[in-house]
Formats: structure tokens, C-alpha cells, sequence
């Protein structure tokens, strides 16, 4: 009876745990656990049964929280966790993990899967979070993502990305292929697919629509595809070029770069086409459009000064509007986009010869260099802002990759992704 | 009267543009296309043979313009060739060019596009400076993102600093 008494204990803790909810856990676990450069280590035991499956769901829930940049895997192999209540805490905690997740696949009849996951603090002891799902056996991928959310978001008090989507354009051979895939670039799927080049797709901000350019006209053509119909429209096919989309925060304008009045200028225009409106007037080049989360001002490149850089003006509609240089490191940095909480953009800055990502903070402007890689491309935040995604070419050939935009993590991770990747950007968080 | 007499028009204008596109559209590159496609206005005439801008003796069958690294300025050995399109275009009113500019592949593709255009907007510059109305030309930008050249050096960028000249048709 005596033996019993500590499992009564902890199951004690569990319902209370349950009880009071994962909110509190969540402010909690911020000091517990450290913020800032400080990883998290975690380890995660295979779920029991897991290997009955096609697709193991401790990996992908592994690969998820490794991409955030604020989790340390710990070597779980020799170690398992079969009941809760046989956990043999020192196990883990010897080897460095600070928290355990733990699991199980129970098989139903019809293809559906249960699937059990437990997420233990181990040097308090306790059950910080307990779900289970039921999920066709094909949907399996998406309940990997969202455990891994839910260990994120307790863990970090940050929301998790896991389960949102990113869309890039893949080129085979001599197609070109908008695609749609799940964060860690799995799931993949074609909106469209072309002859002619596609570039520059950007979601709007409820994910329910892709506004694109492409080539197929001998020009480029500003399209909008909504995702679920597939219906496309031209949104922008003035004479000239019409590119670099940008949808406002309420999704009700796009910010596009335009030709007609010569040169590459910015311009705002309704979601469904019409009401052209001019943003700003500069004698050189003005392109690549970001706005800031809340609509008033927006980021862009501009080689006004002699070499591209970056600069800010206010959504006036005021042409004579005065823009804000603000890169000065360089002569060259490009690709703008702003983070989600407006307090930083993400861009690419040419050291050398090579192309990088960067990250400037808008108050301090102070700039972190996030790659060493030869040729980056189009960086875009994840919706919590500590991943950013962008391609970068390794043996010639176009990668998806993403970095946390701490810049204290330096891990690149490379998604698998078939064909030469561009263009890539991350989507919203789903609804 | 009128109306049908359009509509018969335009279906005999569109039965030529496609059959003059269609053998061009699958084989090589965009440059490769842009220098033998003979344009629908020339077949429809039949008079493609003879026609100046596919004359491989005649300047008009040239049609791409090159820049150096980032240069926007049409150099003196391509100003005959603008000039020559430029008369062209006064002398037939109706005939319509696109100017696709191209920039090479390193750094941002908005960005290129940007710079492909400023290419494309200087050659239509040096037109309308000759006399062609700017209603005839539309000066347009591929950026990076239809290359003469292939390859990742230098001889392959120096191809894809350019300006393509395209009629209407073509």
C-alpha cells in the first residue's frame, strides 16, 4: 500500500494540473524554463505503438520544435516510457532533459488512430499538459503539428506555427508550380502550374487567398487565387510591368509596383482591382512593398540614394511624402518584410558576394546577420516571429530553408521540398 | 454591318496569331523564339519572306540590345539598331512592339525586375526621342526570370543585361 502512495500523489497533481488549465502553466513555464539564448532541453520518447504506423509522429513533433530554435533535443534511444506512473524521472533528468513528452497510438477500427501524448515537467514531477485526439490515419501529419504546438505554446508562452502553411514556387524542368505545403514543407500542393514564370506569391492576411505575378501574358500580370475554388482573377494589368504584391493587414488593398507612370513606383489598389492610388514618387527604383501589422506605414526598396536599401514612409496617398532610409550597412539590402509584432524586418543584405539574411530591429536599428549561406532569397517571419523561411540555393539548385530570427541559434534547417525552390512565404495562422 | 465585318476580323486576326505562335511556343528559350517567330501581321500578307523584321540582312532582324553591370544606358554600338526599329514604327502606324528588359540573376527577383525595366524603359526612351509614339510601344520587365544565358558566370549575365524587341504578333 505504502508503494502506492507517491502515484497517488502525482495522479493528484494531474487532475489538478487539468483542473487549473494551461494559461497559467504557460507564464509559468517562461521562468522555469528561461527565455532569451536558453534552450529548452527536451527529450521525446518514441509513443508507444508509434512504429505500427507508416509515420512516425514523435519525428515529425521533434523536427517541429528543433526549427523553432529554442528547443535542445536530448538522445532518448535505449529509454522508454510505457505507463506514466513507471516513469523513472532520473533516467531522463540525468541525461539533461528538463521535460518529457511521452505518448501512445491505439488503432481503431475504420482507419482512425487514437493518438495520447503527455507532457511532464521532470524535475518538479508533474503532468503540465495531456491531450488525445482521434484522427484519420492520413491526417496524422497535422496532429504531429499540433502536438507540437501545444508543447510549444506551454512551453514558451508563444504562440505555436506548426500547423500553418507556406507557399513557395517550384520549378521543374520547364514548369512552374505555385505550391501550397505545410510548415515543414510536407503536404505539398499545386494552386497552379505553368509553362511561364511565376514569382512574388503573398498570402492574404486570412489565408484563404494567394496574390501572385506571372510571366504568361509575355509581361508580368498581378493575379489573385483564391485558395479553396481556385478561382483566379487579374487584379492588375496596367500597361507596362505590374508586380511585387502586398496585401494591407485587413486585406481590403494590396500595395503593388507599377510601371505605367514610368520607372517601378508603389501603388495601392482595391483587393478586387480598381481605385488606383499613387504611394510616394522617387526618380529611382521603389519596389518590393511590405506594411507594417498596423496599415500605416510601409517598408520597401528603394535605390534613391544610389544603391538599393530599405525605407519606411506613411500610408498618406500623399506623394510628396518624405520616406525614411533605414539600412545603412551596404550597398545592397533588399526584400523587406516586416514581423508580425511591427518591431522588426526581416531582409536580405549582400555581404561580400554572398546574398544573407538579416533582421533589423526598428527602434535600436541594430542589424543581426541570421546566415552564412552563398545565395539567400525572399525571408518572411513565421506568424510568432521566431522562425524566418526563405530559399537558398545549394549545388545550383533553389532549397527551402528556415533559421530562428533570434540570431542567437544559428541552425539553418533545409525542408524537403522536390524541385528548384523559390520565392517562398510563410502564411498566416489558421483560423 | 460593321460589327460582323470586326468580328470576322478579329477571328481571322486570332486563327493567324495562333497558328504563328504554336510552332514557336514548346522549342528553346525565350531569346530563341523572339529571333525566328515571324509575326501573324507578315504571314497573314504572305509576304513573310521579304518581310525587313525577319531579314536576316536587314538591321530590323536584330533585336536585342545589351547593357553593361548595372547600366541602364543604350551604348553607341546598339543606337542604329533602336533607330532603325524607331523609323520602322513612324513609318507603320499600326505596328506595335514590346520591349521585355532583362536583368541577370543575383539578388532579389523584384529587385531585377525593377532594373530589367529600367533597361526596357530607356530603349523606348531612345524610340520616342526618334519620333515613334509611345502608343506603340510598351516597355515591359522579365527580371531575371527568362535568361539567355544559363549558366551562374559572367559571359551568361553579361547575355541576360538586355532588352528584347518583340512585335506585336510575335
Amino acid at each position: 500500500m505504502q508503494i502506492y502512495r507517491p502515484q497517488f500523489v502525482f495522479y493528484v497533481v494531474i487532475i489538478l494540473l487539468w483542473l487549473i488549465g494551461t494559461p497559467l502553466h504557460a507564464a509559468l513555464n517562461i521562468e522555469i524554463f528561461g527565455g532569451g539564448a536558453t534552450q529548452i532541453p527536451i527529450a521525446i520518447a518514441p509513443f508507444s505503438s508509434e512504429e505500427k504506423l507508416k509515420q512516425s509522429l514523435t519525428t515529425v513533433v521533434a523536427a517541429d520544435l528543433q526549427r523553432s530554435g529554442l528547443f535542445k533535443l536530448i538522445d532518448s534511444s535505449g529509454l522508454r516510457v510505457g505507463d506514466l506512473r513507471e516513469i523513472t524521472y532520473t533516467d531522463w533528468s540525468s541525461r539533461g532533459a528538463n521535460v518529457l513528452v511521452t505518448g501512445g497510438i491505439t488503432m481503431l477500427t475504420n482507419g482512425q488512430v487514437e493518438v495520447q501524448f503527455s507532457l511532464i515537467d521532470l524535475a518538479k514531477q508533474t503532468l503540465l499538459i495531456s491531450d488525445t485526439e482521434v484522427v484519420p490515419a492520413e491526417q496524422l501529419r497535422a496532429t504531429a503539428h499540433r502536438i507540437a504546438d501545444k508543447i510549444y505554446e506551454t512551453l514558451t508562452g508563444d504562440v505555436g506555427v506548426f500547423s500553418t502553411r507556406i507557399a513557395y514556387v517550384a520549378k521543374n524542368e520547364n514548369k512552374y508550380a505555385l505550391q501550397v505545403a505545410d510548415a515543414d514543407g510536407f503536404n505539398a500542393q499545386s494552386v497552379i502550374e505553368y509553362t511561364e514564370p511565376i514569382i512574388s506569391p503573398a498570402w492574404s492576411p486570412d489565408g484563404a487567398q494567394l496574390a501572385y505575378v506571372s510571366f504568361e501574358n509575355k509581361k508580368p500580370v498581378i493575379y489573385v487565387q483564391t485558395l479553396a475554388t481556385r478561382a483566379r482573377k487579374v487584379i492588375s494589368n496596367f500597361k507596362g510591368s505590374n508586380s511585387a504584391p502586398a496585401w494591407s493587414p485587413d486585406g481590403k488593398k494590396l500595395a503593388v509596383v507599377l510601371s505605367i507612370k514610368g520607372g517601378s513606383q508603389i501603388f495601392l489598389i482595391n483587393a478586387d482591382g480598381g481605385a488606383l492610388q499613387r504611394l510616394g514618387q522617387s526618380s529611382g527604383i521603389d519596389t518590393e512593398p511590405s506594411f507594417s501589422p498596423d496599415g500605416r506605414s510601409i517598408i520597401f526598396t528603394s535605390d534613391r540614394g544610389g544603391s538599393p536599401q530599405i525605407y519606411r514612409m506613411p500610408v498618406t496617398g500623399d506623394v510628396s511624402t518624405v520616406a525614411e532610409r533605414l539600412t545603412f550597412e551596404g550597398s545592397y539590402n533588399v526584400s523587406p518584410q516586416y514581423s508580425y509584432d511591427g518591431k522588426s524586418f526581416t531582409f536580405i543584405h549582400r555581404n561580400g558576394e554572398n546574398f544573407n539574411v538579416a533582421v533589423q530591429n526598428l527602434d535600436t536599428r541594430q542589424v543581426q546577420l541570421l546566415t552564412d549561406s552563398r545565395s539567400d532569397e525572399s525571408p518572411s517571419f513565421a506568424p510568432n516571429n521566431r522562425i524566418i523561411l526563405y530559399a537558398t540555393r545549394i549545388k545550383g539548385k533553389g532549397v527551402l530553408a528556415s533559421v530562428p530570427s533570434s540570431g542567437k541559434i544559428t541552425a539553418e534547417f533545409f525542408l524537403q521540398v522536390m524541385g528548384d525552390i523559390r520565392e517562398p512565404t510563410w502564411g498566416p495562422l489558421r483560423k | 454591318m460593321s460589327k460582323i465585318l470586326s468580328v470576322v476580323l478579329i477571328s481571322l486576326l486570332s486563327a493567324c496569331a495562333s497558328k504563328t505562335i504554336q510552332p514557336t511556343s514548346g522549342t528553346g528559350t525565350e531569346g530563341s523564339s523572339v529571333a525566328t517567330a515571324p509575326p501573324a501581321a507578315a504571314a497573314a500578307a504572305k509576304t513573310a519572306a521579304i518581310n525587313p523584321l525577319n531579314d536576316p540582312n536587314n538591321i530590323l532582324s536584330k533585336r536585342s540590345v545589351y547593357f553593361n553591370l548595372d547600366s541602364f544606358v543604350v551604348k553607341d554600338e546598339y543606337k542604329s539598331l533602336v533607330s532603325s526599329h524607331a523609323n520602322y514604327l513612324r513609318e507603320n502606324a499600326t505596328a506595335k512592339v514590346l520591349l521585355q528588359g532583362s536583368a541577370d540573376e543575383r539578388g532579389s527577383r523584384e529587385y531585377n525586375l525593377a532594373l530589367g525595366q529600367r533597361r526596357a524603359d530607356s530603349v523606348k526612351k531612345a524610340m520616342t526621342l526618334s519620333g515613334t509614339k509611345e502608343a506603340q510601344i510598351e516597355a515591359v520587365s522579365l527580371g531575371e526570370e527568362k535568361p539567355r544565358g544559363t549558366d551562374h558566370n559572367e559571359t551568361s549575365w553579361a547575355e541576360n543585361r538586355r532588352t528584347d524587341i518583340r512585335y506585336q504578333g510575335e
